[in-house]
């Protein structure tokens, strides 16, 4: 068995080790603060929601698709669960990002993760903007008042 | 081995009840030890030593033991053994320490003690790791004095609450403990790691270096103080007790306040 003897290490890094670096930016800075802001920002809202909904009043009885219309007749409501959303969806995202970071151990798995990942985030934030905004409790579809016993009959 | 030499007698009277610490308690002890040699396999193993210890022991006098009088190719780096050169950080019990700063009966002697390389760098030999990763990430925040002022013809003075801004980072050893306990380094070993940010510390908060800017701008990378999760493995890890986490948040706030 033959075995080869290496030349003293001077400097010498394996490549696994080697920061590719180029990325003088402040994104990292700017997503690490953006996470404490949001996160003290979604404490107030979140417990807000929470006690608007299920503690004031009736508290959880009153809890229906009634309440939630009611709700989103109010631009201060809308404007509310808005933010959570937004504030919700990129605190969580941008978690994930970092874990998937951290975690995935090949470059192709970290890509297709995180287009998975932005690809859900996207939806769910254009969709529910949407809800919020476009929601109608008493949708008139060619005329016809859609089933629902929240309205009042026309 | 030859036989127990008995100890010559005192040349100094002493009463009787009064010096020495009298007899120190023996002990035998397992250590399991983590066995790697590319020149054999491929594959780390364990090997169990059974040794008779002394309650004034550390790990590393069982190391010695095994390496002298059991078995010559158990290969682990020590320098000072007195816990300043920093040489012989291992983990032990799956926690980072000095082997030279661990005493045997601190730990759990009824089950054997399990003795590893320092996790996330390559291991070369047994408990030895190739360390020069580590080190360029020391080397990249540049850990030397820049001063843009003319050369003093004497000392440079510094008042003594300007020296005690950083006076907790001076005394790391660079032993690789914090950085090797960090789950963030060890994922893909990109991440600058606690030692780096900790000597970049050092320097920053130092009231004669000019060079703060440049070495917070070194530390804003993706790969930077921005990697740190505070999990506080670093603090925990740490044999010189520095408040590792503390430091990388330190300097987190000294770019923030930086740039915006």
């Amino acid at each position: 068995m033959t075995a080869t003897i290496q030349s003293p290490r001077s400097g010498k890094i394996q490549p696994k080790y080697r920061r590719t670096g180029g990325s003088r930016g402040n994104f990292e800075m700017l997503a690490w603060l953006f996470m404490r802001l949001s996160g003290v920002v979604l404490v107030v809202l979140i417990f807000g929601h929470l006690t608007v909904n299920l503690l004031v009043g009736e508290g959880i009885h009153a809890i229906n698709f009634g309440f939630v219309a009611g709700k989103w007749a109010d631009p201060f409501w809308q404007f509310w669960d808005l933010a959570m959303l937004w504030l919700a969806m990129l605190h969580g995202t941008n978690g994930v990002r970092t874990i998937i970071n951290d975690y995935a151990e090949k470059d192709a798995t970290r890509l297709w993760l995180k287009i998975v990942l932005y690809a859900a985030t996207t939806v769910i934030i254009v969709l529910g903007t949407l809800v919020i905004f476009t929601f109608n409790p008493c949708p008139v579809a060619n005329g016809v008042q859609l089933p629902g016993g929240f309205c009042p009959a026309p | 081995m030859s036989a127990e030499l008995a100890e010559p007698a005192s040349k100094i009277e002493l009463p009787a009840g009064v010096g020495g610490g009298g007899e120190i308690p023996s002990f035998d002890v397992t250590l399991r030890v983590r066995r790697y040699n590319p020149e054999v396999s491929e594959d780390a193993t364990w090997d169990d030593f059974k040794v008779t210890m002394y309650g004034t022991d550390r790990v590393l006098d069982a190391l010695h033991k095994i390496k002298w009088e059991m078995d010559g190719s158990v290969s682990f780096r020590r320098s000072c053994a007195h816990g300043v050169c920093g040489s012989d950080a291992m983990r032990i019990n799956g926690r980072n320490r000095l082997a030279c700063k661990t005493l045997l009966k601190d730990l759990d002697t009824s089950k054997p003690i399990t003795v590893e390389p320092i996790k996330g760098l390559p291991v070369e030999k047994d408990l030895i790791v190739d360390m020069e990763p580590f080190f360029q990430s020391f080397r990249e925040v540049m850990p030397f004095l820049i001063n843009r002022g003319h050369e003093p013809t004497k000392e440079r003075l510094q008042s003594a609450e300007d020296r005690e801004r950083f006076d907790d980072t001076t005394k790391c050893i660079l032993c690789a403990a914090c950085t090797s306990s960090c789950p963030v380094f060890w994922t893909d070993g990109q991440y600058f790691g606690p030692a780096a940010i900790v000597n970049a510390h050092r320097f920053i908060f130092d009231s004669r270096d000019d060079a703060g800017d440049m070495r917070l701008e070194i530390l804003n990378d993706k790969e930077g103080v921005w990697r740190c999760r505070t999990t506080f493995n670093c603090t925990e890890a740490c044999p010189r007790g520095i408040q590792v986490t503390q430091a990388i948040a330190e300097v987190k706030q000294a770019i923030l306040s930086r740039k915006i």
